[in-house]
């Protein structure tokens, strides 16, 4: 038993830590920091700062431009990220489609679309989700019908997380009903610009924008730009549900908050007193405290089996239920910290400080809102407890 | 980092999994745990011979362990094998001299010719050593206790009573072989007692026994976070095997999806347990021992007893019974909620650190 990181993964974290200090701009760091929605060319801004670097596809092999790092690697990368208010890589050309290409794609598919991943050509988003089909995703509707050397689709995805930006799709849709459901699903890759594609945005609960509705209408996509087989996309689909999620568990963000909120329950009073002196608020806080530091160590746990290959679903599971319940817990008590100044609504221009409460809780109720998708999400913890009693059940 | 234990940890681990598994099954521990002297004195003589005792303290005070992994995995197997024996009044008894170099007094206990237990609550109750009332009084023979110690876990069989009382200068810790006890089962099995000290001859250990305390009742903390872990582990797979048995409405309950989250979320408590465990033990002896002490057993109190009721409730009526074994588990996990501070107490000493901090 040593729960210590080794010389040279301190060494590792050290290497992050400059990098970050001397590459990540302040007007991106703040803007993370006080919960402000980030503009496109911030993203775009970050991604080709990681890049240069060459630690923008941290999970890719060495040999198509990933930095050839362990578990413990990439979660440093993740933890020190958040702890320095760095803005979550975009995950959909990166931690998705790159992957996916590299395991199933053609030499053509990865030579041309890897590259243009990592220098920012192209914005992909994720078109897996169906009004009808949820976390019942092989119930998916959206048919693509071969007409000569091209595929027909038609057909709606939703919940396209940043399809605004994007210049291309990658979905899931069926090219057969025969049999079970998910043995007729292919993976295809569409440009956004084809005609017969219209995107739509879906205001969410705190009054921002970041998913969308994606309506196919007689879309007709080049045959090659399936990948893999056609009627084995399901496969894909699993394997990038199953693929080792770095950063699940949100340590790094949780520990960010975790901090945040400790600063703020100095600065904020209650019934005259400090919030920190408030005994029923503080219990809750040192509660969360608590689990928060066993899930370090539970993410810890993980991360050395991963490198040794003894990981599995069932893991990054418990990780995800605990992990995003902890970050839940954390953004409650944000909220509740500022009691009645939690109240205006932040509107699109941040104006701040209306009701004389610390700038960063301006959009303290607005990330409470939106961080009740993380449990939804990424299969839903519901999904996820099934995932692992399956295992347990066997 | 490295999660797993080392050779010598593991071999210590499965030779204590077959002892309980081969010599002290449920009946034998039933019948032991409830009546005098609460434990069973030949399996306490067995435990002695596989090294059990030596495994709690260190090699400079005679034994061949002590660090907070030892505790650790020699605790998670008294869980899991739900030992009634007075492991941890013996251990934090051992921990006082092994914090005073009392090598001597250390080899009869190692051996386990000798038990002893560590006498520091009183009726008042124990939140601290500000607590304790009974006196020690230094005269020309030599030093007397009186007053009366409460719930002295091992007391029932121990041979040797360290005790902590208040003298002019502090609280020392005083050995006494003499004093007068009633010995009673606990709930959950194993036995306590109640001291009662009148002008009760004694030696002196310590004059200044604050820190020595502090220090031993972490140990236990951590003795009882492992056994914890131990008990939760036995009694999750437990109930997972039961719901796959148990057959109502033409199928095994298993396959119904309202148990299965409760008892995946239950495995997500327990690996939670184990990890803050682990990192207690690994903290043991820092700077950082106190507030990773209290954050394990705040945790292990709210995680055992959800596991525990939980259990109970999934196996249903039989889950109510004397007879089968995962009642006495359940039990045995509640009740380490209510030993050396609880899930409340322990939230308040992390609360108090954090905001010294």
């Amino acid at each position: 038993m040593d729960l210590n990181f080794t010389p040279a993964e301190e060494a590792f974290r050290g290497e992050v830590k400059a990098f970050l200090k001397d590459e990540l701009p302040i007007e991106i760091s703040e803007k993370v920091r006080l919960g402000i929605e980030l503009e496109k060319a911030d993203m775009e801004r970050w991604h080709a700062l990681l890049n240069q670097r060459g630690w923008l596809a941290v999970t890719w092999p060495a040999e198509y431009g990933g930095p050839g790092w362990n578990a413990v690697q990439r979660d440093i990368f993740d933890e020190e990220g958040a702890l320095a208010n760095a803005p979550r890589i975009v995950p959909f050309g990166v931690n998705m489609l790159g992957p996916v290409i590299i395991k199933f794609g053609s030499d053509a598919q990865k030579a041309d679309i890897l590259p243009k991943i990592l220098d920012g050509t192209h914005w992909w988003c994720q078109g897996y989700s169906e009004p009808g089909a949820g976390s019942d995703l092989a119930s998916l509707k959206t048919k693509a019908e071969r007409d000569g050397d091209h595929f027909v689709i038609n057909g709606q995805k939703t919940w396209t997380t940043l399809g605004q930006h994007a210049d291309k799709i990658f979905c899931l849709v069926r090219t057969s009903t025969e049999g079970k459901p998910q043995e007729g699903i292919s993976f295809i890759l569409v440009d956004i610009d084809t005609p017969g594609i219209e995107m739509r945005p879906i205001r969410l609960i705190e009054g921002g924008y970041e998913v969308n509705e994606v309506f196919f209408s007689d879309v007709r996509v080049p045959a090659e730009n399936l990948v893999g087989e056609e009627n084995k996309g399901w496969t894909i689909a699993k394997y990038l549900l199953t693929h080792e999620r770095t950063g699940i568990a949100g340590v790094g963000a949780s520990t960010n908050a975790l901090g945040q909120l400790k600063d703020l329950v100095k600065k904020v009073s209650r019934r005259g007193k400090p919030l920190a002196k408030d005994p029923l608020f503080m219990a809750k806080l040192a509660e969360v405290e608590i689990d928060l530091e066993a899930m370090r160590v539970t993410n810890a746990r993980v991360l050395a089996d991963a490198d040794s290959g003894a990981a599995g679903s069932m893991e990054s599971s418990m990780l995800k239920i605990k992990g995003t319940v902890i970050r839940q817990r954390l953004n409650a008590l944000f909220k509740s910290a500022v009691g009645p100044a939690a109240t205006p609504f932040p509107a699109e221009a941040l104006v701040g400080n209306l009701a004389a409460a610390p700038e960063e809780t301006a959009m303290a109720a607005a990330d409470y809102f939106n961080n009740r998708k993380l449990s939804i999400f990424g299969g839903s913890n519901e999904i996820q407890r099934n995932i692992i009693a399956k295992q347990l059940f066997a | 980092m490295d999660f797993t234990h080392t050779e010598d940890r593991r071999m210590l681990s499965d030779m204590l999994q077959r002892f309980f598994r081969e010599d002290y099954d449920i009946e034998t521990r039933n019948a032991a745990a409830y009546a005098a002297p609460f434990h069973h004195p030949e399996k306490w003589a067995k435990l002695a011979e596989l090294g059990i005792l030596g495994a709690l303290v260190g090699e400079d005070v005679g034994g061949f362990g002590g660090d907070g992994f030892d505790i650790l995995t020699v605790f998670e197997e008294i869980g899991r094998g739900l030992c009634p024996e007075p492991m941890l009044g013996t251990l934090m008894a051992m921990k006082v001299l092994e914090s005073l170099g009392a090598t001597e007094q250390l080899e009869a206990l190692i051996g386990g010719e000798k038990k002893a237990a560590l006498a520091l609550f009183e009726v008042d109750g124990f939140s601290g050593l500000e607590d304790i009332q009974a006196q020690a009084t230094q005269t020309a023979d030599g030093w007397t206790l009186s007053g009366r110690k409460s719930i002295v876990y091992g007391g029932a069989s121990a041979d040797v009573l360290l005790v902590a009382a208040r003298h002019s200068g502090g609280v020392g810790l005083f050995v006494t072989t003499q004093a007068e006890r009633t010995s009673y089962a606990m709930i959950d099995g194993g036995g306590a007692a109640e001291i009662m000290l009148d002008n009760t001859a004694a030696t002196c250990l310590t004059e200044d026994a604050a820190q020595t305390i502090e220090n031993a009742l972490d140990w236990g903390r951590l003795a009882l976070c492992a056994e914890a872990v131990g008990a939760m582990d036995w009694l999750h797979a437990t109930t997972v095997d039961y719901l796959k048995q148990r057959v109502q409405f033409g199928r095994p309950i298993a396959t119904f999806q309202a148990l299965q989250h409760r008892v995946v979320d239950l495995g997500i408590e327990i690996e939670q347990a184990r990890s803050i465990t682990i990192l207690a033990a690994s903290k043991m002896g820092t700077d950082e021992q106190v507030k990773t002490i209290a954050m394990a057993k705040n945790l292990i109190g709210r995680a055992g007893t959800l596991v525990a009721e939980e259990c109970i409730q999934m196996h249903g009526g039989i889950g109510m019974t004397w007879e089968y074994a995962a009642s006495h588990y359940a039990k045995r996990l509640v009740m380490i909620d209510h030993q050396l501070g609880d899930k409340d107490d322990h939230l308040h000493r992390m609360m108090e650190l954090d905001a010294a901090v």
